[in-house]
Parts: structure tokens; C-alpha cells; sequence
């Protein structure tokens, strides 16, 4: 628990977050390397599309990772919100614009898949139409904090809206199994064996920890950067201007 | 954060009644927001089932031929079916193709003038936009292609295939 709490503190979290960014950055670079040559190169066509399902490898960790990322967000969200820990808001003012982006990656790859496979860029079915309104609420947790200058104040409105959005989660996650979608249902992320033969499975996880690990990357170097700029007046922050941090 | 009070992060402010004679209550800051969160989550949660359940019929992307037979689907506009293309059903002429999409319980038969998808095949799953002519059949506007949830090498495919026609031959010649 002391732990938790020295490290909850932004002055203590800065140096410590500057030690772990080298060491994600370099699993990032070796995983994505990996799992691209794997997927793209040596894992085989698919029966049906052949190549063309190779944009999975990137379709698929960004989707995930955009609903991850809210979660995290949502959590930091809340725990700000209750209990007035200044780094949670950092950590959801951090998380957004990656999230969004996330989101925003898996809406376009998707959308170049479905053209050849489906017949059609886009369709306004239940998966395609939540998943975009989760890129809504990313944009208006973002555009909600920019507008309140002081961001205790900015913190605490957006983050009932990053709460409330929570719900959109599972109704992405369930929303092709409640009701009839053009987007194919779950082929991991459900209950019994995957459906993805184990040589394409492979680079997708390895591709899917990639995308985990590229996320912290940023998000810490971001969450110095939010750091820095709300501490500026502190004795600290002064101290690792001057050098002497 | 800028230089200014930092106490609310460590102190929990006392709720006080604005009334003269009520007793004073120590619920907590931090518990009155974590109410108002869990009320606030809690009822966006409920009333977003309730709008989900009130618009189910118009959130599902098609319906099934046996909905279509049911009566369930809107008669007199445009809407989608979705089900798999019958194999032995396809009927190609220059553009026009007409087969049957069926859910492997009732059938309808489709009339389609256009490119079709690189996925169209026998078995493969669709979903068809139009609406239902005069004779029953559906004629359709648009054809899309619904891929599987199933990702596997074509050797693998193949020898899934051999197993599954050795098996039926298997099962054959037993009951013979």
C-alpha cells in the first residue's frame, strides 16, 4: 500500500515513469516488429479471403485496445472523481486522445476490409454504429476538459461524462450477439476455443501485446507531459528546469 | 494543478444541513460523490436498456426469411435478409443472378442485377437489400457478403473438407 501511495504522487511518479518508458518502448519496437512479420509475411492466407484478412493483425488489437483504453480511462475517471487522486486524472486526460485514436483506427481499417469482403465501406449495424459512438465519446470527453480552464474543475465534469460513457462497453462487446449485424461475431474473445487456426492466432495475440505495451509507452511519456505542465509553479518541477532534478 | 488549497485531497469536508434545527450528518464528500457516481452510471445504464429494448426491431441490421414469413418484416419498404446463399440455387445470366437465402428453415428466393461481392459463393452467409415483389420474390438492391468468425489456412480447409466427405461416405456405407 506505501507503495501505491508515494507513487500516486505526481512528484514521485515523474521519475519513475521517465525509468519504465525506455523499457515499454523497447518491448513495443521488438513485438511490433515480430508480430507484423508474422502476420503479414509468414502466417498463411486465409480459405476464404485470402490476403485480404491480413488487416486483422492491425484491425483487431486497435479495436480491442479501444474499448482497454476506456476502461482505464473511465476507472481513472471515477477514481479522481470519488476520491480526489490527481494522478487518476492525469492518467484519463492522458488516455483519451490515444483511445480516440485507437478507435479511430480500427473504424478506417475496418472500413477498407469491409469494402472487398462485405461489398460495402461502411453500414450502420449495431457493432459499426457503437463502436463510432465510442469515438464520440472520446471526442467529447476531450472537447468537454478543453473547454474549463481550471482542470480541477475540468476534471471533475468530464469525468461523470467518461463514467457515463462505460455503458457503450458491453453493448460493443455484445452488441453481435444481441442483435442480427453485418460484422462477424467474436472469434477469441468469447467463451470456448477461438476460431482462428493457431498459425494466424499466434501473430494476432503477439500483435494485440504490442499494442498494450505501445500504449503505456505513450501514455507515460503523456502523463509527464500533463505532469509537468499542472505542477509548473512547484518547487520540484522548478528544480528539473534549473537542472537540478 | 496550480498553487491553491490542496486540503480537499486529504481532509473530508463535513456535509452540513443548510437548516437551522437539522442535526448535523457526517456523510462524508468523498461518499456523497461516489452516490453520485453510482447514481449517475446506474441510471444512464437503465434508461439505455430501455431505449435498446423499446427500438429492438429496428436495431437488427436484417431478418431471417423465417421472420420475413412470420410477417415480422416492414411489408411495404425497403429492408434487409440475411441468411445462406442454398447451394445448387445460383442462377447466373450476364448480370442477373437470382438464388435462394435461407436459415435452414424457410427459403426465399432473391433476383439480383449487379456486381456481387468477391465472397458470394454457395453456402456463404449474406445479407440482401430490396423489397419483396408482388410474386413473393425478394428483389434485391444490394448484396453483401457476411464473413464467418472462422480464419484458417486453405490446406487446412481442405483437408476439414476430405475428413467431412470421408466421414458422410463412412456413415454410408454403414448404413447401408
Amino acid at each position: 500500500m506505501n507503495f501505491f501511495h508515494k507513487y500516486s504522487s505526481p512528484k514521485h511518479f515523474y521519475p519513475l515513469a521517465g525509468r519504465l518508458i525506455p523499457w515499454f518502448g523497447a518491448i513495443t519496437a521488438v513485438l511490433m516488429m515480430v508480430g507484423l512479420y508474422w502476420g503479414l509475411v509468414i502466417a498463411p492466407p486465409d480459405y476464404q479471403q485470402g490476403d485480404s484478412y491480413r488487416i486483422m493483425f492491425v484491425h483487431v488489437p486497435s479495436a480491442w485496445m479501444s474499448l482497454f483504453v476506456y476502461v482505464v480511462m473511465a476507472v481513472g475517471a471515477a477514481i479522481s472523481f470519488i476520491w480526489n487522486i490527481k494522478l487518476a486524472d492525469v492518467l484519463a486526460a492522458s488516455s483519451a486522445p490515444l483511445g480516440a485514436s485507437f478507435t479511430l483506427i480500427a473504424l478506417v481499417t475496418g472500413s477498407l476490409w469491409g469494402k472487398p469482403m462485405w461489398g460495402t465501406w461502411w453500414v450502420w449495424d449495431a457493432r459499426l454504429t457503437s463502436e463510432l459512438i465510442l469515438f464520440f465519446l472520446y471526442v467529447g470527453y476531450m472537447a468537454l476538459r478543453a473547454s474549463i480552464d481550471d482542470p480541477r474543475r475540468a476534471g471533475q465534469s468530464s469525468a461523470i461524462l467518461a463514467m457515463v460513457g462505460i455503458v457503450n462497453i458491453p453493448i460493443i462487446h455484445f452488441s453481435v450477439d444481441w442483435w442480427h449485424t453485418l460484422h462477424q461475431p467474436a472469434s477469441v474473445m468469447k467463451l470456448g476455443a477461438p476460431t482462428i487456426y493457431i498459425t494466424m492466432l499466434i501473430p494476432l495475440i503477439i500483435m494485440a501485446i504490442a499494442f498494450q505495451m505501445f500504449y503505456f509507452t505513450v501514455l507515460l511519456v503523456r502523463m509527464r507531459n500533463e505532469i509537468l505542465e499542472r505542477e509548473k509553479h512547484t518547487g520540484w518541477v522548478a528544480d528539473i528546469v534549473d537542472g537540478r532534478g | 494543478m496550480g498553487p491553491g488549497p490542496r486540503d480537499s485531497m486529504r481532509r473530508a469536508i463535513p456535509f452540513r444541513c443548510m437548516h437551522r434545527d437539522c442535526p448535523r450528518t457526517t456523510m462524508k464528500a468523498r461518499t456523497k460523490r461516489m452516490i453520485l457516481a453510482l447514481v449517475a452510471v446506474g441510471g444512464v445504464a437503465v434508461g439505455t436498456t430501455l431505449i435498446l429494448r423499446a427500438f429492438k426491431n429496428n436495431l437488427v441490421f436484417y431478418y431471417t426469411p423465417t421472420q420475413v414469413a412470420e410477417g415480422k418484416a416492414p411489408r411495404h419498404s425497403v429492408y434487409r435478409i440475411g441468411g445462406l446463399v442454398e447451394k445448387g440455387t445460383i442462377k447466373r445470366d450476364g448480370l442477373k443472378t437470382s438464388f435462394t437465402v435461407t436459415d435452414l428453415k424457410t427459403a426465399m428466393r432473391v433476383h439480383y442485377t449487379g456486381i456481387l461481392p468477391d465472397l458470394f459463393r454457395a453456402g456463404q452467409g449474406i445479407v440482401v437489400e430490396g423489397r419483396a415483389g408482388p410474386t413473393g420474390i425478394f428483389m434485391a438492391k444490394q448484396v453483401l457478403a457476411k464473413h464467418s468468425a472462422t480464419y484458417m489456412p486453405p490446406e487446412v480447409a481442405a483437408s476439414l473438407k476430405k475428413h467431412a466427405e470421408f466421414a458422410k461416405q463412412a456413415q454410408l456405407a454403414q448404413s447401408r
